[in-house]
């Protein structure tokens, strides 16, 4: 092997820097949110417990937390569920050329690079006009579709250009009917993705904010809960809830890295 | 025969993602727009057809100054993600030679997207603050007497989350790119005697544009329409297009909101079509 360059050096310092610029902020936050009761929101640390993540969830005049946290809970799981079943219909539907399929195509990349505010504002307008009231598992939830669903169709778009189709052409040669196939051979094959597609859309409604804002009806979703603290809470309660949510994002990565890895070896002991 | 039976299943596979986009994309868009021609007063909105909501958004400077302000955003966002997420995607892709590490690096990359910009937001205020850590280490190594005033809640501050938050989404598709070149041209060059400046103007560059293209769509796009970021690291006091709007739906005026609303729409649905000429998205799944 050739003796690494100085231009290696250099782009790995780079690299090095990258890095600490996304990680060092959401850090100190989490430093910052361990501090005793007499904490502020900078340095130096006063004094370290868990007094903030206490506060959480105690009620308080700014909010409730823990009501917010379920809310976000239940529609990232509904979103999770919905967005695979129907990116994983709409990807074996794209498979084929079907009257249509370029129009939704773009329709589908467009609901990913409109404005979040122009989706929020519509949809919010629209129950408003229909004289339906919104609420976060209604109107909230379609808006979140309109998030997941297009990350769901690329990713499932990226999975079929690499899936062989020999594997269906083999089961039905064998005998298979069609349900048998799909079933016994492409499911499983292609399981392991849609568990990726399913945790990349609790993330993505879990953290999502602007196309919530006027969807949501009366009661707050955890990023909004979060957006009104900005402005009027001054106490490391805030990097408290902060670091939780984070926190949870990262152990829903974490696992679904662990189980994409796990089912990966698991099919090539087979083989 | 054969084929129209597979047609079919297209068309009820493809069923719940027609509804749900209809419903929640195509239909509030359309009632964006009908809502923009309407009349409004403090208490309520009043069906109408008038062009008011657009003379007044058209003639008022603060529109203006608002667009100014999101294209400076956006240009400058552009460029440091652009030449940040390039650098970063062709280290990944040319100086790490073994898979393993090139996935995890890749990953530590990623996760911070899957995390919520919000909090990421928040996250720089006990270091850009007045009392941060960086105003303090300043000023305890004697290089300023007072707080910098600029850190936080301002244009630099807003641009810096920009390129916090979206780098990522330049460093993705640049590095997609980047894995298909063939390595062989590179040693190609090299043989014929290229130099490594003369290897990234013309192969690696050239041959990267489509992830280049898909990265500044976004880019764009994410800045045109954000307002969280503005409100946040801006502190209330800066404004693009997009606070305007959100300014005028937090005082009930929709109409104007929503004539706000499909200008923005038209201006970034012109950009998107420059760029979309450029590069054939569905090759590059």
């Amino acid at each position: 092997m050739k003796k690494r360059s100085t231009g290696f050096y250099l782009l790995s310092l780079f690299f090095a820097v990258f890095v600490l610029f996304l990680y060092g902020p959401t850090l100190t936050i989490a430093l910052l949110s361990f501090q005793g009761p007499g904490g502020g929101l900078t340095f130096p640390m006063q004094g370290v417990s868990l007094y903030w993540f206490e506060q959480l969830f105690q009620k308080q005049a700014v909010g409730n937390f823990g009501d917010a946290i379920v809310r976000s809970f239940t529609l990232g799981l509904s979103v999770m569920v919905t967005t695979v079943v129907v990116s994983f219909l709409a990807g074996l539907a794209f498979r084929k050329r079907f009257a249509g399929s370029s129009f939704l195509f773009y329709l589908t990349l467009t609901s990913l690079i409109i404005p979040s505010i122009l989706v929020s504002l519509g949809i919010g307008l629209m129950f408003d006009r229909m004289d339906w009231e919104s609420n976060w598992y209604s109107s909230g939830f379609g808006a979140h579709l309109t998030w997941t669903l297009p990350f769901g169709l690329l990713i499932m778009f990226a999975v079929f250009n690499r899936f062989n189709p020999s594997y269906e052409t083999a089961s039905a040669d064998l005998g298979a009917s069609h349900w048998q196939t799909f079933k016994y051979v492409l499911l499983p094959l292609l399981a392991p993705s849609l568990i990726g597609v399913g945790l990349f859309g609790f993330t993505l409604s879990w953290d999502e904010f602007a196309r919530t804002l006027m969807t949501s009806g009366s009661f707050n979703t955890l990023p909004l809960e979060l957006f009104a603290m900005t402005t009027n809470v001054t106490t490391p309660v805030l990097y408290a809830l902060g670091t939780l949510t984070t926190v949870t994002s990262f152990s829903l990565i974490i696992i679904t890295l662990c189980i994409l890895r796990w089912t990966r070896r698991s099919y090539s002991n087979k083989a | 025969m054969l084929i129209n039976t597979k047609n079919v299943s297209s068309y009820w596979q493809s069923l719940p993602l027609t509804l749900v986009l209809m419903t929640f994309l195509v239909f509030p868009l359309f009632v964006i727009t009908v809502v923009s021609f309407w009349d409004y007063n403090e208490y309520s909105i009043i069906p109408d057809f008038i062009f008011d909501n657009y003379e007044y958004l058209l003639t008022s400077k603060v529109t203006w100054l608002a667009y100014v302000n999101t294209f400076k955003y956006a240009f400058l966002a552009w460029l440091l993600t652009l030449l940040i997420g390039f650098t970063v995607a062709y280290f990944l892709a040319f100086h790490i030679k073994t898979n393993g590490m090139q996935t995890l690096l890749f990953l530590i990359c990623t996760i911070p997207f899957l995390t919520s910009n919000i909090i990421r937001m928040i996250s720089w205020i006990p270091l850009l603050g007045r009392n941060g850590l960086i105003n303090s280490g300043l000023q305890s190594a004697g290089l300023t007497d007072a707080p910098l005033e600029f850190l936080l809640y301002s244009d630099f501050a807003i641009v810096l989350a920009y390129v916090h938050l979206y780098t990522l989404f330049m460093v993705v598709p640049i590095f997609n790119s980047m894995m298909r070149i063939d390595k062989s041209l590179i040693e190609a060059a090299i043989d014929a005697g290229a130099k490594p400046y003369h290897i990234l103007r013309d192969v690696v560059i050239p041959l990267s544009k489509s992830g280049i293209i898909i990265g500044s769509i976004f880019v764009f796009t994410l800045v045109m329409g954000d307002f969280v970021t503005v409100k946040i690291m801006g502190g209330g006091i800066r404004a693009n297009i997009a606070t305007l709007i959100y300014n005028e739906i937090s005082l009930l005026q929709y109409p104007a909101a929503a004539a706000g609303a499909v200008v923005l729409l038209f201006t970034v649905i012109l950009i998107l079509v420059i760029l979309f000429r450029l590069v054939d998205i569905r090759k590059e799944l």
